[in-house]
């Protein structure tokens, strides 16, 4: 991957083309403002969209999207390396519901303002110092956001 | 020192704690938690791939400048008139600005004020191989950072920022390395950010690296900004992470993964 992206970036130096010009990046989605409740639950599916279990799990493998694996052990054998920061989160829809689960995802540090977990549905207005690439995005898109709702409530 | 520790939050928590110092419990190098093989590489100097930079840095050292001076008309034949315990108290406060100057800075300030040399710029392969060849003159001494007195509030501010949140990700320094050093982050075990060993050889970058350097990295893996290295705020982030380092012996050049 690493060899082919160089060489991807060499034969664009070569053509004097901007390196602009690769980026690749979906179109900036309108942030959709959520709202929770006191004792920390979001229960409104984001832009009303529905979950697709299937891809929330591709999500929270993938260390460029949700990257779950990074800080959580989940029941995803054929991935080797599972973190042990955040906690285990087999079984998890029988400990949380539906609502605290997505609060969770969407920004804990609502609820633990010493979390390291990153927000994935913050306002991208109140992050700092972010690389330009990111400028504007949430972590995962709303639609994403719910696909990994829609995986963890299968965590039963 | 866990015991310590607990004695002390049994004695007043966090007051009693910022009173005595910025820093609390054990540290340990990110040697600790190398593989054996890399633990070989770094102590056998044929094998330390940083050892490059070091023999770099003693020609540059010996290298007459424009002012038909090097640095070793000062500071003797191969740094033999430098105090290896100085070297380890880097960053220090500079007598002229009153603000913290790390050994690099030093030495580039040098470069030109007494050699007469073009400016070296922060983190250059030149600046790099000077600074790791100065301070592997004191590998083996135990890093001392003054926190207290005029340095104190210089600490304070450093600590602002290895705590201060940032890029997309929305993490700080301490987050990761105080608070879950030695725990795997997927297949990576988290260090405590120790600079040690810095400048470093990193096996992922096959090349000797500086601290801020390795910061920048960090930020980008939380998708920030990378900062402006030789700047007052990587100065000052510097100094407080050499600082937390304190007690460590200094293992220049390090090879890390």
């Amino acid at each position: 991957m690493m060899l082919k992206k160089s060489l991807v970036l060499t034969a664009v130096a070569c053509l004097g083309l901007p390196m602009v010009s690769m980026a690749e990046e979906p179109p900036i989605e309108a942030y959709k403002a959520w709202t929770a409740t006191k004792d920390h639950t979001i229960w409104a599916p984001l832009g009303g969209l529905k979950g697709d279990p299937a891809k929330g799990r591709k999500l929270a493998i993938a260390s460029a999207k949700g990257n779950c694996l990074a800080c959580h052990e989940l029941p995803i054998p054929e991935e080797g390396f599972h973190g042990e920061v955040g906690p285990n989160l087999s079984g998890l829809a029988s400990r949380y519901t539906e609502g605290e689960i997505r609060m969770r995802i969407v920004d804990i540090q609502v609820l633990n303002p010493a979390s390291l977990m990153p927000p994935m549905y913050k306002n991208p207005a109140e992050l700092k110092n972010v690389a330009k690439k990111y400028v504007g995005r949430t972590i995962l898109t709303a639609q994403e956001v719910e696909d990994v709702v829609a995986y963890l409530m299968t965590l039963k | 020192m866990k015991l310590k520790t607990a004695m002390l939050m049994g004695a007043g928590l966090s007051v009693a704690l910022s009173c005595t110092s910025a820093f609390s419990g054990e540290v340990f190098s990110g040697y600790t938690l190398l593989k054996q093989e890399t633990r070989e590489m770094q102590d056998d100097d044929f094998m330390n791939l940083g050892m490059e930079a070091v023999t770099k840095g003693a020609k540059l050292f010996s290298t007459k400048g424009k002012n038909e001076k090097s640095c070793a008309t000062c500071h003797g034949e191969g740094g033999k008139k430098l105090d290896p315990k100085r070297i380890a108290q880097y960053p220090v406060l500079d007598a002229k600005t009153q603000r913290p100057i790390t050994l690099q800075q030093r030495i580039i300030n040098e470069w030109t004020e007494q050699l007469g040399n073009a400016p070296l710029k922060y983190e250059s392969g030149d600046a790099l191989a000077l600074e790791t060849f100065v301070r592997n003159l004191a590998r083996g001494q135990v890093v001392n950072v003054q926190t207290d007195g005029a340095m104190a509030p210089f600490i304070e501010q450093g600590k602002k920022l290895f705590e201060a949140r940032s890029g997309h990700l929305n993490m700080a320094c301490n987050l990761c390395h105080d608070h879950h050093p030695g725990q795997k982050l997927r297949a990576q075990t988290l260090s405590q950010g120790q600079t040690n060993g810095f400048p470093t050889y990193r096996l992922a970058n096959s090349k000797v690296i500086g601290t801020q350097t390795r910061i920048n990295q960090c930020f980008k893996s939380v998708r920030a900004e990378k900062q402006p290295v030789g700047s007052e705020a990587f100065a000052l982030l510097e100094l407080y992470m050499n600082a937390h380092g304190n007690g460590l012996k200094i293992e220049t050049p390090a090879v890390r993964f």
